[in-house]
C-alpha cells in the first residue's frame, strides 16, 4: 500500500437497494405507496434468503407489473385471481414462499370469492393487500373500500351508501375464517407505521413459513393521483380519513407465537 | 351377433346393476358390451334405466329407441317401453308390480311375478336377478351360467354371503320363463 | 392390462392419473362429477394434489398456476362450468402453459340441463375466451378413446405448451364399456420441471409467466409466435376417421358420440344397399380440411349429424365450399339423435340422389 494512498473510508453501509428488488424504475405515480410496500416485502424477503425459492403472484390493478420490480419467479394472474393461482403453485411447490400482492379493486370487488376460500382452506400462502380505496389503473373508480362520500370517476357525487353499499373491511371479514392464521392492517402514512408494515410482513412470511395457514397483511396506501392531492396531504388523507374506517391492528394471529412476533 | 336390452324401474330396484352385471358378463365372455344408464335427478327415487348392448363386433349406438329386449319392473316401465321392442322381441313384466296385461301379441312377453318370487327366496333385493333369469333363458345372448360366474367376479366382497340368493334367484327366473314359454306353445283346444 | 368394464368419467380420471397427472382441481358438476370423486380418492392415496375449488373459475386459475410452476395438471367439468373457464383458458393460451381441460359436454344454452350434448364444440375450438388462440381439441367416440385421449391431450400440451381439451358428452362420462388402462406412468422429476417453470429463481434468471404485452407491436409479435405454433400444430397433429367410404356416395360427418350413432345407422343402410360411410374428425381442432375437402371431392352429398343445431357444420360448409350439398341433422338440448333418425336421413339423401335401396328388415339391427 502506498503511504500516498487516501485513508479508506470508515463507513458502513446502513441503506442499499434489496436484491429482491431488480433495478428497474417502477411506473408508479409520485407520492404513491405501492413502491415502499414493494421496498419492504423485497428487504424481508433478502432477511429470511428467500430470493431463490420465492414466487410472486401478480394481479390486475396499478401493480400489474409488480413482476418487473421483484427479482424473483412470477405469474401474473387474472384479474381477482391470484389466490386461485397462487394456490395452484403452492400446492405443487410446497417447499416455495408463494405470495400474491393484490390492490383492492383486485381483491376485495373481482376476487372477493377467491380470497375468501383460499383463506377458507388455509392455503399456505401470503398474501399482501394494498387498499388505496380506488381503481388506479382504470383512472380513479370506485372501489368496495371507498369511503362514504367520497368522490370517484364513477361516483362523481362521492359514494351513497343508497345506491353504492357501504365500506367493506376484508381484514375484519378473513379473520372470522378459521383458515385464517394471520390477518392484520397496517398503514404507510408515516415512518413508524411502515416500520409496523415491515415487521407484519415478516410476520406474515413466516406464518407460512410454519405452516399455520393463510396470512394476509392489509396495507392502507395512499393514491394522490386519483385523490386528487398532493404526495404529502394524500398521506394525511390515510391518516385522518382511512385509517378511522379502517382501523389499524391485529385481527388474527396464530395462538402459538414464534420467536420474532408481529 | 348384435343384442340389445332397456332394463326399467323404480330407483332401488337394481336395474342399473342388473345391467352392469349382464355387461359384465358380457365382457367376460369376450363380447363387446356397453352399459348406458339414465342419470340425474331422477336417479333419487324416480324411474331407473339403463341399456345394455351386447355384441360380437364393436358397437357402434350405446342407445336404441327400439330395443330387442325390454324388463319392465314397474307400470310406468312398461307403459313407456311395450310399445318400442322389436316384434318378435322379448318382454319381461314384472306382475308382482304391475296389474295390467301386455297389450301387444307380436313380441314375446314373459310374465313373472319377481317379488314374490324373490321374498320366497327369502330376499326382496333379489327381484332384478329373477327377472335377469328369465331375460336369460329366453335370449340367446348370454347364459345363466356365464352370468352366475360373472357375479361372484363383481358382486362386492361384503355381499359374497348373498351369492347363494342369486344364483338361485337367477335360476328360478330361468325355469319359470322356460315353464311359461311351455304353457304358451302348448295347444289350449 | 386387460379389458375391464369402466365408467367413462371414472376412466379418463383413472387415465390421467397414469398419464403423470400430479394436480386435479375441479368443482361438482353433473354429468362429470365421477371423474372429481374418483381424483379426490386417487391423488391424494398418491400423494398427488387434490383440490375442490370454489367454483370454476377458481378451478382453472388453479390449474393454470399448478401448469405455471411446471407440473402436470389438469381439470373437468361439463358445459356451464367450462363457460365459467373461458376467462383462465384465454390466459392460459396467453401465457403458453400446458394443461388438459375434459369437458363431458350438457344441454343448454344456460343451466339447461344434465343430458348428453355437444353443445361446446364452438366455445371449444374457436375459442370462447377472448384473443386469437386455439386449443387442441379431442373429439372420443368411445370410452376406449376417451381414455386413450387424456394420455394423448398430456403429451400434446406439453410437447406444444398448449391446452389440450378433450371434448366428450354426459353420454360418454356416463356409460360403462369394455376398455383398458394405460400402464402407471411416474409423475415428472421435481428436478426435470421444464425451463420457463415458476420453481425459484435458483442459479437462473428469474422467470415470468404472464399474458401481458402492453405494446401492440410486441403483443402482435407474440401473436405471430402463436400463429406460427398452431400452424405446425396443423401440419402434425390433425387425426380422423374414415369408415366405410372406399364406395361411398354419401358420407356422413360426425364427431364423438353422434359418430357412433352414426355409425349404427350406416350398417343398417349398407345392409340395404346405400352407399354410406362416416367421416369422424378426431381432432375438431386441428380440423382435418385437406381429408374433408378431398372427401368431398368424391362423394355425391355429406350429411352433418351433431348433438347441436350444427356448430361444427360451419365448419364442414366452409371446407366443402358447395363441392357437394352439405346436409344436416342434429338434435339438440341433450336429446340424442337415435340412429333409427340418421338412418332416415340418410335413406331420404340416398333416395334424392336415386340410389336404389331395399327396406332393411325392422329386426335387424347390426
Amino acid at each position: 500500500m502506498s503511504v500516498l494512498a487516501p485513508p479508506e473510508p470508515a463507513l458502513t453501509p446502513v441503506y442499499s437497494y434489496p436484491d429482491a428488488l431488480t433495478h428497474v424504475p417502477t411506473h408508479y405515480c409520485p407520492g404513491c405507496t405501492h413502491g415502499i410496500a414493494h421496498r419492504l416485502i423485497a428487504e424481508v424477503i433478502d432477511e429470511m434468503a428467500a430470493k431463490e425459492r420465492t414466487i410472486g403472484v401478480a394481479s390486475v390493478g396499478c401493480s400489474v407489473f409488480a413482476y418487473r420490480y421483484f427479482g424473483v419467479d412470477f405469474a401474473q394472474a387474472a384479474h381477482g385471481r391470484a389466490p386461485a393461482m397462487a394456490t395452484g403453485v403452492k400446492r405443487v411447490r410446497p417447499e416455495a414462499l408463494v405470495f400474491t400482492y393484490q390492490g383492492d379493486g383486485d381483491l376485495a370487488s373481482i376476487g372477493a370469492a377467491e380470497i375468501l376460500h383460499a383463506a377458507v382452506r388455509g392455503e399456505q400462502i401470503t398474501v399482501f393487500f394494498v387498499n388505496n380505496a380506488i381503481y388506479g389503473m382504470t383512472g380513479g373508480q370506485m372501489a368496495p373500500t371507498t369511503l362514504l362520500g367520497q368522490t370517484t370517476t364513477s361516483s362523481p357525487a362521492g359514494r351513497d351508501r343508497a345506491t353504492m353499499g357501504t365500506v367493506l373491511r376484508m381484514s375484519e371479514l378473513l379473520a372470522q375464517v378459521d383458515g385464517a392464521a394471520y390477518v392484520v392492517r397496517r398503514s404507510l402514512h408515516d415512518v413508524v407505521q411502515i416500520k409496523r408494515a415491515k415487521k407484519a410482513i415478516r410476520r406474515a412470511f413466516e406464518v407460512q413459513e410454519q405452516g399455520l395457514g393463510f396470512a394476509m397483511v392489509e396495507l392502507l396506501s395512499s393514491c394522490p393521483t386519483n385523490w386528487g392531492m398532493t404526495p404529502e396531504a394524500a398521506l394525511g388523507y390515510i391518516r385522518d380519513e382511512m385509517v378511522p374506517a379502517f382501523p389499524l391492528g391485529d385481527f388474527k394471529v396464530p395462538e402459538t407465537r414464534a420467536e420474532a412476533g408481529a | 351377433m348384435t343384442f340389445d336390452v332397456i332394463i326399467a324401474g323404480f330407483g332401488g330396484q337394481g336395474v342399473l346393476f342388473a345391467g352392469q352385471l349382464l355387461a359384465h358378463a358380457a365382457l367376460d365372455a369376450g363380447l363387446e358390451t356397453t352399459w348406458y344408464p339414465s342419470y340425474g335427478p331422477e336417479m333419487r327415487g324416480g324411474t331407473a334405466n339403463c341399456t345394455v348392448v351386447i355384441s360380437d363386433e364393436p358397437i357402434g349406438s350405446p342407445v336404441t329407441e327400439r330395443p330387442q329386449a325390454a324388463i319392465v319392473m314397474n307400470l310406468p316401465s312398461l307403459v313407456r317401453y311395450e310399445p318400442l321392442v322389436r316384434p318378435g322381441g322379448v318382454l319381461v313384466v314384472n306382475t308382482s308390480l304391475i296389474d295390467r296385461a301386455v297389450e301387444r301379441d307380436d313380441i314375446d312377453a314373459i310374465a313373472i311375478p319377481a317379488d314374490d318370487v324373490a321374498a320366497e327366496l327369502g330376499n326382496p333385493k333379489l327381484t332384478n336377478m329373477v327377472l335377469l333369469g328369465a331375460l336369460l333363458a329366453r335370449t340367446s345372448a348370454l347364459t345363466t351360467a356365464q352370468v352366475g360366474a360373472t357375479l361372484e367376479r363383481v358382486l362386492p366382497a361384503r355381499h359374497h354371503h348373498l351369492l347363494g340368493a342369486n344364483h338361485a334367484a337367477l335360476a328360478r327366473g330361468a325355469e319359470l320363463a322356460t315353464e311359461a314359454a311351455a304353457r304358451d306353445a302348448t295347444p289350449t283346444a | 392390462m386387460a379389458r375391464e368394464l369402466l365408467k367413462g368419467n371414472v376412466a379418463f380420471a383413472e387415465a390421467a392419473i397414469r398419464a403423470g397427472c400430479e394436480a386435479y382441481f375441479g368443482y361438482p358438476i353433473t354429468p362429470q362429477t365421477e371423474a372429481l370423486e374418483h381424483m379426490a380418492v386417487r391423488m391424494p392415496e398418491l400423494g398427488r394434489t387434490f383440490v375442490q375449488a370454489e367454483s370454476e373459475v377458481a378451478a382453472i386459475n388453479m390449474v393454470y398456476g399448478a401448469a405455471a410452476a411446471g407440473v402436470r395438471t389438469m381439470t373437468s367439468s361439463s358445459s356451464p362450468g367450462v363457460s365459467l373457464m373461458m376467462e383462465g383458458l384465454s390466459y392460459m393460451a396467453g401465457s403458453e402453459v400446458p394443461a388438459v381441460v375434459v369437458d363431458v359436454m350438457r344441454g343448454g344454452p344456460g343451466l339447461g340441463n344434465i343430458a348428453p350434448a355437444q353443445s361446446d364444440y364452438t366455445q371449444m375450438v374457436k375459442g370462447g375466451g377472448h384473443g386469437d388462440y386455439r386449443q387442441i381439441v379431442l373429439a372420443p367416440a368411445s370410452v376406449q378413446e376417451l381414455i386413450d385421449h387424456t394420455v394423448l391431450a398430456f403429451d400434446l400440451a406439453d410437447r406444444y405448451r398448449i391446452v389440450s381439451v378433450v371434448l366428450a358428452d354426459g353420454s360418454l362420462g356416463q356409460m360403462m364399456e369394455g376398455a383398458e388402462l394405460p400402464a402407471m406412468r411416474p409423475p415428472r422429476a421435481a428436478d426435470a420441471s421444464p425451463a420457463w417453470a415458476l420453481s425459484g429463481a435458483k442459479g437462473r434468471d428469474t422467470n415470468l409467466i404472464s399474458s401481458i404485452h402492453l405494446d401492440p407491436d410486441e403483443e402482435e409479435r407474440f401473436n405471430h409466435h402463436l400463429q406460427a405454433k398452431y400452424a405446425a400444430i396443423e401440419a402434425a397433429e390433425i387425426r380422423y376417421e374414415e369408415h366405410l367410404l372406399d364406395d361411398a356416395s354419401i358420407a356422413v360427418v360426425a364427431f364423438g358420440t353422434a359418430a357412433r350413432l352414426a355409425k349404427t345407422a350406416i350398417a343398417g343402410e349398407r345392409a340395404a344397399g346405400v352407399a354410406v360411410g362416416l367421416f369422424r374428425p378426431i381432432t375438431l381442432w386441428p380440423f382435418p380440411t385437406d381429408a374433408l375437402r378431398d372427401l368431398s371431392e368424391r362423394v355425391e352429398a355429406i350429411l352433418v349429424v351433431e348433438m347441436n343445431m350444427g356448430q361444427m357444420l360451419e365448419d364442414v360448409q366452409r371446407v366443402v365450399a358447395e363441392r357437394c350439398p352439405v346436409g344436416f341433422f342434429g338434435r339438440t338440448g341433450g336429446v340424442m339423435p337415435m340412429p333409427e333418425e340418421i338412418a332416415a336421413r340418410i335413406r331420404a339423401l340416398a333416395v334424392e340422389l336415386g340410389a336404389a335401396v331395399s327396406d332393411a328388415p325392422e329386426e335387424v339391427r347390426t
